[in-house]
């Protein structure tokens, strides 16, 4: 089954009578079960792909169906409910002064009885490995910990598709690693398909499938490991690679024999190899 | 990240702290109730024995009661001033022109400042052992049966702790904005009060603009989280013990005892 397909959807702003398009004609579908990470620059439409998924934003055009459900104003509530997304300022998805509270208020929304609620707040808080901060003020967390409070707040909803909205933008890169992290565990242990939006190219890595957005329309599709294979064209719609895709490629322009790895340890393997396989002769 | 504290919340564990925030709102207005119903000097002893007893249990040091009187000292001691050179009254002890004073005057005006004092410190005792977030959750559940006539009961309690939120993010970006000014060279410090005030335009605007940005961001993280259906549950839910129980009968004795004062010994003013 598709946990989100995207039919011919089209998007624009209307800008001083002038139709400004952010989405164009954009088809595409992710499994369930998948991990999808959607990259692209400023402007490329990927924020508003978000928004589109969980009826935030309106298309102008085209059809969205989420898990069998047709999105449309008779069936938002049920789509709200199995898509959940996760924005980028953690401080401004955040409800209420204490953990508890903001993490109980998605579950209030929806009407679930109290001991209910409960649960799904032990069960989201051990999810992403807040349990101790349960009764804390959130403006006392850190921008890591904040963010995973907000996803906590989305998982008390039990969705089946999450959707990260550049969820990660705002972190340090401790924090980045974090966030990264609990994407991929609620993929794996929770088998919530996840879609990674992110301008962050390492964070692609933890993918199944990575897509590229540029001006609204998918410019390439593939395994992450290929689609960082082709820096020259990355660069053309502003993306650039990740720091070991370009190790990789200054050390190769240097005369150095490695493969295009983006795994730290394989390459450290190569280096070490090459550099013995010098000495040698 | 800088500790920004709001509202007077004072962290300890107490019998009063423990108490249920309806209970307190509810003592706080039959206390000022019973003041004013009290007219006597032996009720107004009585009201000040319960604020004092409150205060014991409370374990709020008795310097942060004081500091409560200083912030209003001044409003009170004017009120009082008023009321003796105004007050008139059968024996006059000094007159010149409009003002006498008499002793009638000085008698209203010395019930007048312990009332405003007990008044003061009851209410700064709400705020020093309830949290702004349980305030808002007693304001909320005490306020339910206006859902009765169809008032947004709940929308109120979410505006309400949406600003608690947002308090320290607001504060925190106007520091932002003011040293991103400073570093543009703009001066908060010298010159006049008008040109002080004038100063601080180039931080409203952006603080604006960055409220309505966030307002609008926090909007749909809302709608993402299915906000905004008929039905709604409350996780939290208050609950009245054996401490709001003593608190509730102390209340009732107080203002029975104080109204059977005013009856029998009357009005001594």
């Amino acid at each position: 089954m598709h946990a989100i397909e995207f039919e011919n959807v089209d998007f624009a702003y209307s800008e001083e009578g002038k139709r400004e398009f952010c989405i164009k004609g954009l088809n595409f579908a992710v499994e369930e079960g998948e991990f999808v990470a959607v990259l692209g620059h400023n402007g490329s439409g990927k924020s508003t792909l978000a928004r589109l998924s969980n009826g935030i934003l309106v298309p102008d055009g085209g059809k969205i169906t989420v898990f069998d459900t047709p999105l449309d104003d008779k069936h938002l509530f049920d789509v709200r409910k199995q898509v959940g997304v996760v924005f980028q300022n953690p401080d401004n998805q955040t409800v209420a002064s204490i953990v508890e509270d903001d993490v109980a208020f998605g579950a209030e929304n929806v009407a679930l009885p109290r001991e209910e609620i409960g649960r799904r707040i032990d069960f989201a808080l051990q999810a992403v490995g807040m349990e101790e901060y349960r009764h804390a003020t959130v403006a006392r967390l850190s921008g890591g910990q904040k963010q995973r409070i907000a996803i906590a707040g989305v998982l008390a909803l039990k969705p089946r598709l999450m959707i990260f909205d550049e969820a990660t933008a705002m972190l340090d890169p401790k924090g980045r690693r974090e966030i990264a992290a609990v994407a991929k565990r609620l993929n794996e242990e929770e088998n919530i398909t996840v879609i990674l939006i992110t301008h962050f190219m390492e964070e692609a890595l933890l993918a199944d499938r990575a897509i590229v957005l540029n001006k609204g329309e998918i410019v390439m599709e593939g395994a992450p490991k290929d689609i960082f294979a082709r820096h020259e064209e990355l660069l053309t719609y502003n993306l650039t690679l990740p720091r070991i895709g370009t190790i990789c490629k200054t050390l190769r322009e240097g005369g150095m024999s490695v493969t295009d790895t983006l795994d730290t340890d394989l390459l450290a393997d190569e280096i070490a190899r090459d550099l013995k396989g010098g000495n040698a002769s | 990240m800088k500790e920004v504290s709001f509202g007077q919340y004072y962290p300890v564990d107490s019998f009063v702290h423990r108490m249920d925030p309806r209970l307190k709102i509810v003592f706080l207005i039959g206390f000022i109730v019973a003041i004013f119903v009290a007219n006597s000097f032996y009720g107004l002893i009585a009201c000040a024995g319960v604020l004092i007893l409150i205060i014991a249990f409370s374990r709020v040091p008795f310097v942060k009661i004081l500091k409560a009187v200083r912030g209003v000292l001044f409003l009170v001691l004017f009120t009082a001033v008023i009321n003796i050179l105004f007050h008139g009254g059968e024996h006059v002890y000094w007159k010149w022109k409009i003002f006498t004073v008499t002793r009638e005057g000085i008698v209203f005006s010395a019930y007048l400042i312990l009332r405003l004092v007990l008044l003061v410190v009851c209410s700064s005792m709400l705020t020093y052992t309830t949290t702004p977030v349980s305030l808002t959750d007693g304001i909320e559940s005490l306020l339910t049966p206006l859902k009765w006539v169809h008032f947004p009961v709940h929308a109120l309690a979410l505006i309400m702790s949406i600003a608690l939120r947002f308090i320290p993010i607001l504060m925190e970006e106007t520091e932002r904005i003011k040293n991103a000014q400073k570093a543009r060279g703009a001066d908060f410090e010298s010159g006049g009060l008008i040109k002080r005030i004038r100063a601080f335009i180039p931080i409203l605007v952006p603080l604006l603009i960055s409220a309505l940005r966030k307002a609008e961001e926090l909007g749909d993280a809302m709608d993402a989280r299915c906000y905004g259906g008929k039905k709604r549950t409350k996780y939290k839910k208050l609950r009245f013990t054996w401490r709001d129980l003593v608190g509730f009968l102390t209340l009732a004795i107080l203002i029975t005892g104080v109204a059977l004062l005013r009856v029998y010994v009357g009005d001594i003013v």
